[in-house]
């Protein structure tokens, strides 16, 4: 551990007088209508949300979009959304989810200002869930919508509770190539949010 | 830096700037992020107040660097995370090394990695015999090309997509001729699939390492940074030692500047939070210095250390946009790079700080506030002073203090530059005024200077 104390080291001797943390007071967004600066801020993000009353009405509704009628390989990792429901947890090795169609995410919160939406690592058996699939849907709830990321990372409280996560905003995209706006990079070639209640 | 040769700006400018139709374009394409970058800007009341947040933010992380980075050390290692400590470059090519091999890892996918441009770690780690694949798509653009990236969020800014077309076409088989973006995209997916699926490790860069979570935040909007580290059982993430930041709560800072100063999106497609390894796997974070810590000790330099790497000092600059991120002959161009560049070798570096116009748009839009151009204006005066500036210039400027220091000699020197604007051929003058004439007509001389005429109308001066 040499390295590491002589880096300490190093910085001990050059950080200078140390200064307070800064209060993060001023910043906060404030929309009228949360639900349509998220589905806004959705589709900023080259994803599309879908309103539904009630989990029975996101099943219905997402069965009925090409996403879910063409796919052969289903994971719905949310109870009574999309169906045959797959059973991820019995998946071992995550190279065997290769070949998804069409995974269905619980969403545990949803920021209004950006269109990102929070997945739990706890609540996915493999991290590739989240990646592998052609399609992605996300369920999230209305009232788990908040402002913007501050407030969404006071309501996540990550210091108390060890774990992985994500912010996802949007299918994956790229514009390496003389920036043309490409969807489908690596991840998910679509994003549909089955916004419920 | 690293592996990189060193390339005199001006002569490499030169030449890139000698396609006149290719800088247009370049300077276009940049100048698009930099308007996409202000409407996103735009549209976020407080934005001035979240610069001046994370400024204080990085501040106070500076300030606090070693107790933060054992606070980190101590909180990912509690979720199950290593933790490596590398003094400099090649201690870190090292250590990734020796966890590829103790592994026997031989195939490696990596997501984008400043740091591991800058340490020089893909021809380290494939002449030992390891299969490096970047997976950003621009990355695996320059790649292909045997050539670093130009730019440090659009790696082949550079590249025209007819050119993107050829190469995949002779490394992926894609259609001769085809350059649609969509296709060529399509195709690289295909290709990167494969590369995934057969990776025995995954290696990411780190834009966030969080003190009071042990978390290591990773952006990106292709989203291979997640594919990348969810199939192997080894993820190694790689950071230089100022990307902490002390509570998770000051990420919500950070991600809301940083896409919209880079691309002009509220947020990167992918932030993911990696807290520990993956059950059954492993991850290692690195830790490195490589000259950081002197960096800090070195007012007024130390700002440079808040830097995001959102790229909009790049986009902005009137030199890189014009000149290209090669040019500089560092892993990061730009106002920012010219700033980093010299406190690593002055001599080698000592033209960057003038590959700039002062103008000041790169502090303007820095979303962490470092005064990028006050910072250049100090480099100039150093390596002025310790005598890296080349003899032409070094006389030139002396010549211009002595004329400057007398009201004879400054009135005597104008009449002689007037004599000389109307007696001599334009061909001798414009030569005579050095690179500024190169592109401009000189102006006429006036008959009488501001001096001589009030003198004339007012009878004194």
């Amino acid at each position: 551990m040499a390295a590491r104390e002589e880096i300490l080291a190093a910085l001990r001797r050059h950080a200078g007088p140390g200064l307070p943390r800064p209060v993060l007071d001023g910043v906060g967004a404030r929309f009228p209508d949360l639900v349509a600066r998220f589905t806004e801020g959705v589709a900023a993000v080259g994803g599309a949300v879908v309103r539904v009353p009630d989990r029975a009405a996101a099943d219905a509704a997402l069965r009925a979009l090409p996403i879910h009628l063409e796919a052969k390989r289903v994971a719905s990792l949310v109870a009574g959304v999309g169906a045959p429901p797959f059973d991820a947890g019995t998946v071992e090795d995550p190279h065997d989810l290769e070949g998804l169609d069409l995974a269905i995410l619980p969403g545990e919160l949803a920021v209004a200002e950006n269109g990102a939406i929070w997945i739990e690592g706890a609540s996915l058996p493999h991290h590739a869930l989240v990646v592998i699939p052609e399609h992605l849907a996300v369920v999230v709830e209305a009232g788990a919508i908040v402002p913007d990321l501050h407030a969404a990372y006071a309501r996540l409280d990550l210091a108390g509770r060890p774990r992985w996560g994500l912010f996802l905003a949007g299918p994956s995209k790229t514009a390496d190539i003389e920036q043309a706006l490409v969807i489908g990079a690596h991840g998910a070639r679509s994003l549909t949010v089955l916004l419920v209640g | 830096m690293g592996h990189l040769t060193t390339l005199r700006h001006p002569e490499a400018a030169a030449r890139f700037a000698a396609d006149v139709p290719r800088t247009h374009w370049h300077d276009q394409a940049l100048w698009f992020m930099r308007l996409k970058r202000d409407r996103a800007a735009a549209q976020v009341p407080e934005w001035e107040r979240l610069r001046e947040l994370a400024q204080a933010i990085k501040a106070h992380a500076l300030a606090n660097l070693p107790a933060l980075l054992e606070q980190f050390e101590r909180n990912a290692t509690g979720a199950g995370a290593t933790v490596h400590w590398a003094r400099d470059a090649g201690e870190h090519n090292r250590i990734v090394h020796r966890l590829l091999a103790d592994r026997g890892v031989s195939r490696l996918v990596k997501s984008k990695s400043m740091l591991t441009e800058e340490c020089g770690l893909n021809p380290y780690l494939e002449a030992r015999g390891v299969e490096v694949v970047d997976t950003d798509l621009g990355e695996r653009i320059v790649q292909f090309r045997g050539e670093p990236p130009s730019h440090i969020i659009l790696p082949a800014i550079h590249v025209k997509k007819e050119e993107i077309g050829a190469l995949f076409h002779e490394k992926l088989g894609t259609a001769a001729g085809a350059s649609d973006p969509k296709y060529l995209t399509e195709a690289a997916r295909g290709h990167l699939r494969q590369k995934f699926l057969a990776a025995q490790a995954g290696l990411t860069g780190v834009n966030f390492a969080v003190a009071d979570t042990g978390a290591v935040v990773v952006c990106t909007n292709e989203g291979n940074a997640d594919m990348g580290t969810a199939l192997p059982p080894l993820h190694v993430a790689c950071m230089g030692l100022e990307k902490i930041v002390p509570r998770a709560e000051d990420l919500g800072v950070f991600l809301r500047l940083l896409a919209r100063s880079g691309t002009g999106q509220p947020i990167t497609t992918y932030s993911t939070h990696f807290l520990g390894p993956r059950p059954g796997a492993e991850l290692h974070i690195v830790i490195v210095d490589n000259g950081r810590s002197a960096l800090l000790g070195r007012d007024p330099y130390r700002r440079a250390l808040s830097c995001i790497r959102c790229g909009a000092c790049m986009n902005t600059c009137p030199v890189f946009r014009r000149s290209g991120g090669h040019s500089y002959g560092v892993t990061v161009p730009g106002p920012i790079g010219s700033v980093l560049a010299p406190a690593v070798n002055p001599l080698a570096h000592a033209a960057l700080p003038f590959a700039s116009t002062l103008c000041g748009s790169c502090a303007d839009v820095c979303p962490v506030g470092i005064d990028l151009h006050h910072q250049l204006l100090a480099w100039r005066r150093e390596l002025a002073a310790a005598g890296h500036v080349p003899v032409v210039k070094r006389l030139a400027l002396r010549l211009a203090a002595w004329i400057f220091a007398s009201p004879r000699r400054y009135a005597l020197a104008g009449r002689l530059a007037r004599l000389a604007l109307r007696v001599l051929p334009a061909r001798l003058t414009t030569r005579l005024s050095g690179a500024w004439g190169r592109q401009r007509e000189l102006p006429v001389a006036p008959a009488e200077s501001f001096h001589e005429r009030y003198r004339r109308t007012h009878g004194r001066a």
